[in-house]
Order: C-alpha cells, then structure tokens, then sequence
C-alpha cells in the first residue's frame, strides 16, 4: 500500500550542493576520522560554503555497528573534530541502506531544521582486515565450549555456515539461474564494466585490464559467485553537503537536485523470508521511487546501482524498470547496454566492485560527478552531447534498500 | 564442519532443541493455524497471542542453495547452503545445509527431510535428499 500522493514530494527541496571524497586505497593506514574530515573538508569548499555553515550532519551506520573497519567514526566525533555548532545531527544503521543518511539530511533540511548537513560515509575495512582476508558477518571462530553462541537474526544462518552476505545474496544468483536462465557470462557483464570504467577513475582500486576470460577463470568464493563478483575492502571517506534548493544559485557548479527518494519495504525485512528470492527490498524501493516523481526509466541518463556483489547490481536494473523481471541477462549480455556509450551507462567510476567498497556514497559521489559533467575521461556524453541530466543511485540488497532519483538543475 | 551456535533463550530454545526425538516443531498460531518463523511473540497475520510449538512432517523443498568454498572458518571443506521451504507452509523457509548429497546432484525444487546434527545441547535441523537412507 502506497502513501496518499503529495503535491511536491518535499525531497525536491533539497540539493546535493558539494561533494568531497579523502583519498581511496587497499592499505592507507589512517583512521577513519582523519580520511572523514579530509572528505568533509572537500565537500564543503566545494559547496563553496565555510565550515561555521554547516549546521547538520548524518552518518550511515554510527557508533558501534558492524566488523572493525565498517562503521566510520560517529558523528559526535567528527563535530567535534571540525568545531561544528549543529542545528540537527544523526547517524544510524537501519532504514533505507546506506543512503538512509542523505534522505534524513534531505527531508532535515525540507523541514527547516537545518540548512547545509554533512553526510558521510567512511570505511576503513582495507586496513582493519590486513592481510587476514575478508572475514565472515559473523565472525570466525570455531564450536564448542568457549566460543560465544549468536542470538538475533545471525542465529538463523550462522549455525550453517552461512556467514556472509556472499551466501545469501548467491542463493539469490541461483534461483535467478534457475527461474530465468541468468548464467555466468552475463553476471559477469557487471564486473567487466566496472573494471572497464575504473580504469578511468584515478581512485579506483582495481585499474588493470579484465576479460571475460579472466572472470571465469577466477576462483569460486560460493556458486555461482566468483571473486570478481564481490566488491573489495578499501579505506576511504566520502562526504556531500545536502543543502535547501534555495542557495542552488550561489553554486558555481549545477545543483544536484533530489527528485524522488525510494524507501518502501513491503515485504518481510529477511533474507531467507522475503517472498521473492529473485528480488528482495529493491523491487519495493524501485517502486516506491517512481510513484513519486514524473520522470520514468527512460529519463535516465546515467545509473549508479550497488554491487557490493554483482548479483545485487541486476536486481536493481529490474527494480528500477530498466528492463522487464528477469530480463536482466539478456539486458547486460555482451555488455553494450550498460557501457559509457550505451542505452544505460552503468557504475561509471568502476562501482565497488573495482573503484572500491565505499559502501554506497561512492555511487552517490559519481552520480554527482556524471550530472555536473566532471568525469573527465569517464563522463558521460548522451546522444546528441547532451551531459546527463537524470541519475537513478541504489544503495544495498536483500533486505535492505534504498533509492533515489538525482537530476542537474532545479526542476 | 566447526559449527557456530545459537543462544537458547526463551523464545527459540524449543525450536533448536526439538530435533532431540527427531522432530522438527515450528511456533504455530492455534487462532488462525499459521506457522511463524522465526518464532515472534505474536501471529503477524492475525496477532493472536495464543501460539504453541507444534509437529511438521520434515518434509520440504529446495528453493534455492550455494557451494561455499570460501575458508570463512579455517580449514573448513565445501559444504552446501540451501533454503528449504517447509512443506506445510512454504512461505517458511529454513536457512540449513543440505548433507549425504553431492553438490551436482542438488537441484531446486528437490524434495529433502529433516535430519538433526547433534552439537552441544542444540539439534541443528539439516536436510538431505527424500528417499536416501
């Protein structure tokens, strides 16, 4: 069930008025709340704004949540860090996924109680695992006497093994083998292109060329994913300055408007529950997006859509319109469709799977990027050399999701 | 395989001790007969509060699985994830492993039976092929 329709939905009120992000990398070795203030400190000189405007912030996850390197610093931290005097601070790890953080900014400032929020999000997951690898959700460790027992949803999944959104989110892969025929070579599609695209982005991670051929070959984390199909830790911070649409003029660069927010969860908020295992959270905050705005799936130029592992990435491309339920394979087959030139030019900065897990507010860096036509080498040029004008941003899987709509210029 | 263990609180310790006389048993709603899983303090479909563990047959289906290879825990051999629906409500899915099965002989829409794995004082419900010994 929807909710009664708006005359303007108030997200529009808001803009994405800077965007800053601190240096990227595997091993960088610094805390998190030094890369956070480097991001914020961008963020704001680029909205052309002094740190003493600033009278919001948010963050997703905040304090305590997660395995070390996950969460980034709390915001209390960074405030008082940067001296901010706030009118409205937040932080947390539930709602609408990692961007939960830029739609609370956004409906903040709609409402007057703040005027300029930094958001951020900040990973240090490269330094914090090492050379150690990527550990399960849950934890590693063994049975037995000694070893803590699990309560909470981790103790549907955890006593089998099941330890990683790697599992659940391949579970999802293979009925989509199974009720449509996915298959590998077109899930590999998604990270292809994305290795394609980081070679252009001086941040990314993984820059060296990969073939189809490479993919296939790489070893199976948990069928029918491969390594490739999971994004890869890094250390970095993102921040952007969420404004109220009136200061847009003063910009020296377009504002990035918030057309529409995607926020609905309809279904059971579970991975193994959810009552359709092909696509989970985003079918409901695909939806939830376009009933709030004008626009359709054809309006957008550029789509920046979450891969924390590949399997996700198609789910929104179906979620979002951008094909018909269980077309997606045939959609990214042999790659044209989502490439910078293509009818759907897709994860444009590498995504997580190449440019590095950002978790989310990479996506919503670049999108930025693509709409004030910064991508030097990777922008986007549409038919005609129109720069793009509409971009869809997705954050999260399974159970977890969020959407929205960004366009250039106010509408 | 090292197994990790759930807490037997209150609410779930029937359901992670019911493979002990090798019975699986779902928290059921004696108001409108609806299974709810996992196990909450009232019937999300009708809200009645008066629920009871009761018997299911074990018998169930393969919705979807995964061949895990990655050494999430050291030293740990491949081992097969599935969800299971239960068959009498198949909207409850079980997050388990399929055992006494190669993973090329594994297929969705496989019909499985429960089968306990005994650890500590908990009774892991697995599942293995309908039929097999």
């Amino acid at each position: 069930m929807s909710p009664p329709p708006v005359e303007e939905p108030l997200e529009r009120r808001a803009i994405i008025s800077g965007i800053g992000q601190s240096a990227v990398g595997r091993r960088l070795g610094r805390s998190d709340l030094d890369l956070t203030v480097e991001a914020a400190l961008a963020a704001i000189a680029d909205a052309g704004l002094n740190r003493d405007d600033i009278d919001g912030i948010s963050t997703y996850p905040g304090m305590g949540v997660g395995t070390p390197g996950f969460g980034g610093p709390p915001t209390p931290d960074v405030q008082d860090a940067m001296g901010l005097s706030l009118n409205w601070h937040d932080g947390g790890g539930e709602g609408p996924a990692q961007m939960r953080a830029v739609m609370a900014a956004a409906l903040a400032v709609a409402a007057g109680l703040a005027r300029h929020v930094l958001v951020y999000r900040t990973v240090t997951e490269g330094t914090a695992q090492g050379t150690r690898g990527r550990p399960g959700i849950g934890g590693s460790g063994g049975g037995g006497g000694g070893v803590p027992r699990f309560g909470g949803f981790m103790q549907w999944s955890l006593p089998f093994g099941a330890v990683s959104a790697a599992n659940w989110i391949a579970m999802v892969g293979q009925r989509r083998m199974h009720e449509f025929g996915l298959t590998r070579e077109q899930l590999g599609q998604i990270a292809v292109n994305g290795r394609r695209n980081a070679a252009l982005n001086p941040k990314a991670i993984y820059t060296e060329p990969m073939s189809m051929d490479d993919y296939l070959a790489a070893r199976i984390i948990t069928t029918p994913l491969c390594l490739f199909d999971c994004d890869a830790p890094c250390d970095g911070s993102t921040a952007v300055i969420v404004s109220h649409r009136d200061v847009a003029g003063d910009l020296d660069h377009p504002a990035v408007q918030i057309n529409a927010l995607g926020t609905a969860l309809r279904g059971r908020p579970s991975w193994d529950q959810f009552d359709d295992m092909t696509t989970m959270a985003a079918r409901d905050a695909g939806a939830s997006m376009w009933e709030r705005t004008e626009l359709t799936p054809a309006d957008v130029d550029t789509a920046q859509l979450y891969d924390g592992f590949s399997v996700l990435t198609i789910v929104w491309l179906e979620a979002l319109g951008f094909c018909g339920r269980g077309e997606s394979g045939p959609f990214i087959e042999g790659g044209a469709a989502i490439a910078r030139d293509g009818v759907l030019p897709l994860n444009t900065a590498g995504g997580q799977l190449s440019g590095g897990r950002l978790h989310g507010f990479g996506l919503i860096h670049e999108a930025c990027v693509q709409l004030r036509g910064e991508g030097g080498g990777r922008q986007v040029v549409r038919p005609g050399g129109r720069v793009p004008e509409v971009a869809a941003v997705a954050n999260g899987g399974g159970p977890i999701a969020g959407t929205m709509l960004l366009t250039r210029g106010l509408s | 395989m090292l197994r990790l263990l759930p807490r037997l609180s209150d609410d779930v310790a029937f359901y992670w001790t019911s493979g002990e006389d090798g019975v699986l048993r779902l928290l059921h709603c004696n108001a409108c007969g609806f299974f709810i899983h996992p196990p909450g303090p009232l019937c999300p479909r009708c809200l009645s509060r008066d629920l009871a563990p009761k018997e299911v047959s074990g018998s169930g289906h393969v919705e979807t699985f995964t061949v895990n290879y990655q050494q999430w825990i050291p030293g740990s051999d491949a081992y097969i994830i599935a969800w299971v629906s239960i068959d009498e409500q198949p909207d409850v899915r079980l997050t388990t492993n399929l055992v006494d099965v190669e993973p090329e002989e594994v297929h969705i829409g496989m019909p499985v039976r429960v089968v306990f794995e005994h650890a500590d004082d908990v009774w892991l419900p697995l599942f293995t092929p309908e039929g097999a010994s």
